[in-house]
């Protein structure tokens, strides 16, 4: 098992150095000038270069990603070049929402899809399963976008004055607001301290901050606003589990095991969902950690539709305004967190799985 | 021993060869959603050659440069006129409503369907030629030369595919062309990997070493031996892949990076108009509903491909 993960580790590595090139690469290819991006269309030529040189963007390319590489280590990303603030400001601000909306649309994906998966099975080749698999098929079919948007009126427009009323943008009714985790707790006010920073990340997802601070109104509130963006990421994933649940636990009731299952006369029901159901949720956890990767693109899109400023709301705006820092950063943040979440996958899959550590 | 291996194995793959492209086709058109899946694209094939034929308007220009229409006191994003359905007759019809700049949506739509294609197809053949060589030219060398491929691959995978897209057309400049480089390159990968592992199952088998002990050629070997064993799984990944790069070329195109406007392609009517969803949803729906639409058969498509055409299930 060691000598597994001593070599799944050293694999990333050569993918981490070039995740660290493309991303350096990335933001010097944007076409355009920064800084006229930045200052608009009238700076003059002075002006201009003293920006570059203020940024270091005039050194030649090697001394950059020198620069780049020495900054990465400390992690000391620099400023927004249009926000004028730390990219790890703007990151621990945007992170969670982010954070937030994926983790919702997983769950929804999780809690939807598995239970779907494990109806289609347990009544194979039923109308049950037909009905439910080709509602999965149509699930994986259908754009973010599309879904999102007609989510958006079916909830907000033909649904308006009823119960079942969902706001259509934003994260919170405008007026309610949550104040930071440290000035409620008083603790870690220094800005810039560890403490600080994650308090500040954790504050910033909404539903966990009034969660622990028992502001129910602001809960209440925030879970209608992440309803339809989670449901609305959240569906392809969803899916994708339900088709694999039932695929999965499709092959494990053909096996041995489980006919001396049934053999012993168990019922149907226990035998799915006692017997077969824990081996057959091995490569369905593979796909729920594939998925994430999967969120992060699907976030862009659903934070658009929603107006949520989340990453990849940010970093669609900063790769359009040439803000090199923040496309930079904000894509080694993504990238290097799916290489760790694959990683994860990978050896808890090695962990729950002893053929795969021995091969 | 190895000469006879070789003709056996020639003559027994010729023969099974034809009955497992034979079964496979008999399972396929077993499959009810296989079927569904390729009606659909059947018939967005067919909307797409007699687009001229179907339109009831020209997908470009604006109702006001129509006299007749422009008098009949149309207004924009109007919704869905059809005479049979009770509209009055004095009204010019028009079957799925107007849009903002007053053009047809129906005929927008119907031309519209070429382009879906023509992306999914294109960007796919793109990724399939160049993954392909990568990953036959890896996995059949090896050493140093395959590291450094599959290397730059699991770069390329590190990137969730959409992100990856859209820094890719915002480097090369938004378009339909340049979108569906990008969707190509993003789907690189997937093939190489596929084309790689094929290689390299096959290329110590003994009808390989036989091959070039008798003095065949590297290419020669690559396409007779080793090409046909990747055959199989390269359709089913590309039919799906389709699926997935019409998915992402909309997305491209509603986040203003594709097809640019008045380009009457989906995503980017979709995107054009997703400002007015709660005032006239119609804009909305039919461009979204035909993206669903087609990915949903070509992904009906794969999976019946996948499963009859995968020796190990059982049927």
């Amino acid at each position: 098992m060691t000598s597994y993960i001593v070599r799944r580790l050293l694999l990333a590595i050569p993918v981490l150095l070039g995740i660290l090139f493309a991303t350096f690469a990335m933001a010097r290819l944007l076409p355009g000038d920064p800084c006229r991006a930045v200052l608009g269309e009238h700076a003059t030529d002075a002006i201009c270069d003293a920006f570059m040189e203020r940024h270091g963007l005039n050194e030649p390319i090697p001394t950059q990603f020198a620069v780049y590489l020495g900054e990465v280590a400390r992690g000391d990303f620099g400023d927004s070049l249009r926000f004028q603030r730390p990219v790890t400001e703007l990151l621990s601000e945007r992170l969670p929402v982010t954070v937030e909306l994926s983790l919702y649309a997983l769950s929804f994906a999780i809690v939807v899809g598995i239970p779907l998966g494990i109806i289609s099975a347990y009544w194979r080749n039923s109308p049950i399963d037909v009905g439910t698999m080709l509602l999965a098929n149509v699930g994986v079919s259908m754009p973010v976008f599309w879904l999102g948007l007609m989510l958006a009126y079916t909830f907000a427009v033909l649904l308006q004055g009823t119960p079942l009323w969902l706001p259509p943008s934003g994260r919170m009714t405008s007026g309610m607001s949550l104040a930071p985790l440290y000035d409620v707790w008083n603790v870690g006010a220094t800005e810039g301290g560890a403490l600080h920073n994650v308090l500040a990340f954790f504050s910033n997802i909404n539903t966990i901050n009034a969660l622990v601070t028992g502001s129910w109104p602001e809960l209440w509130d925030a879970i209608k606003h992440l309803i339809l963006p989670a449901v609305a990421l959240g569906t392809i994933p969803m899916s994708i589990i339900a088709r694999m649940t039932r695929s999965s636990l499709l092959e494990v009731l053909g096996l041995d095991y489980v006919r001396v299952a049934r053999a012993k006369g168990l019922r149907e029901f226990a035998v799915v969902l006692k017997h077969a159901l824990r081996n057959a949720m091995l490569p369905v956890a593979t796909i729920i950690g594939l998925q994430l990767g999967y969120l992060l693109g699907g976030a862009v899109l659903t934070e658009t539709i929603f107006g949520l400023t989340g990453v990849g709301k940010t970093l669609f705006d900063a790769i359009t305004s040439r803000d090199y820092v923040v496309v930079q950063v904000f894509t080694l943040v993504i990238a290097v967190s799916f290489v760790i979440i694959n990683l994860i996958v990978d050896l808890s899959y090695a962990f729950l799985d002893p053929r795969i550590r021995l091969d | 021993m190895a000469e006879k291996t070789e003709t056996k194995t020639t003559k027994r793959r010729s023969h099974r060869g034809n009955s497992l492209w034979h079964d496979a086709m008999r399972y396929l058109l077993r499959q009810r959603s296989a079927i569904l899946g390729m009606a659909i694209i059947g018939i967005m094939v067919l909307i797409a050659i007699f687009a001229p034929l179907l339109a009831t308007h020209d997908p470009i220009i604006s109702m006001l440069d129509v006299p007749e229409e422009a008098s009949s006191g149309i207004r924009r994003r109007d919704p869905p006129c059809i005479h049979l359905l009770g509209c009055p007759e004095e009204t010019p019809q028009h079957l799925l409503g107007l849009d903002s700049n007053l053009r047809d949506l129906y005929s927008r739509i119907v031309y519209g369907s070429r382009y879906s294609l023509y992306i999914g197809f294109a960007s796919v053949g793109f990724a399939i030629v160049i993954g392909s060589v990568l990953g036959a030219v890896g996995g059949y060398v090896g050493g140093w030369l395959d590291n450094v491929i599959m290397r730059i691959m699991d770069v390329l995978l590190a990137f969730p595919a959409l992100l990856l897209a859209i820094a890719i057309v915002t480097v090369t400049g938004p378009g339909l062309v340049n979108a569906l480089l990008a969707i190509g390159i993003v789907s690189i990968p997937a093939y190489a990997r596929v084309m790689r592992a094929s290689v390299i199952s096959v290329k110590e088998r003994d009808f390989v070493t036989a091959d070039r002990a008798l003095g065949a050629s590297q290419i020669n070997i690559l396409i007779r031996r080793v090409l046909p064993n990747a055959i199989t799984p390269l359709i089913v990944q590309g039919t799906l892949g389709i699926a997935t790069a019409i998915l992402d070329a909309a997305a491209l195109s509603f986040l203003g990076l594709g097809a640019q406007p008045p380009t009457p392609e989906w995503g980017t009517m979709l995107g054009a108009e997703r400002n007015q969803v709660f005032t006239a949803p119609h804009l909305v729906f039919f461009p979204g509903f035909m993206i669903m639409l087609i990915v949903l058969a070509f992904n009906l498509l794969g999976d019946g491909l996948r499963d009859a055409l995968d020796p190990r299930l059982n049927r």
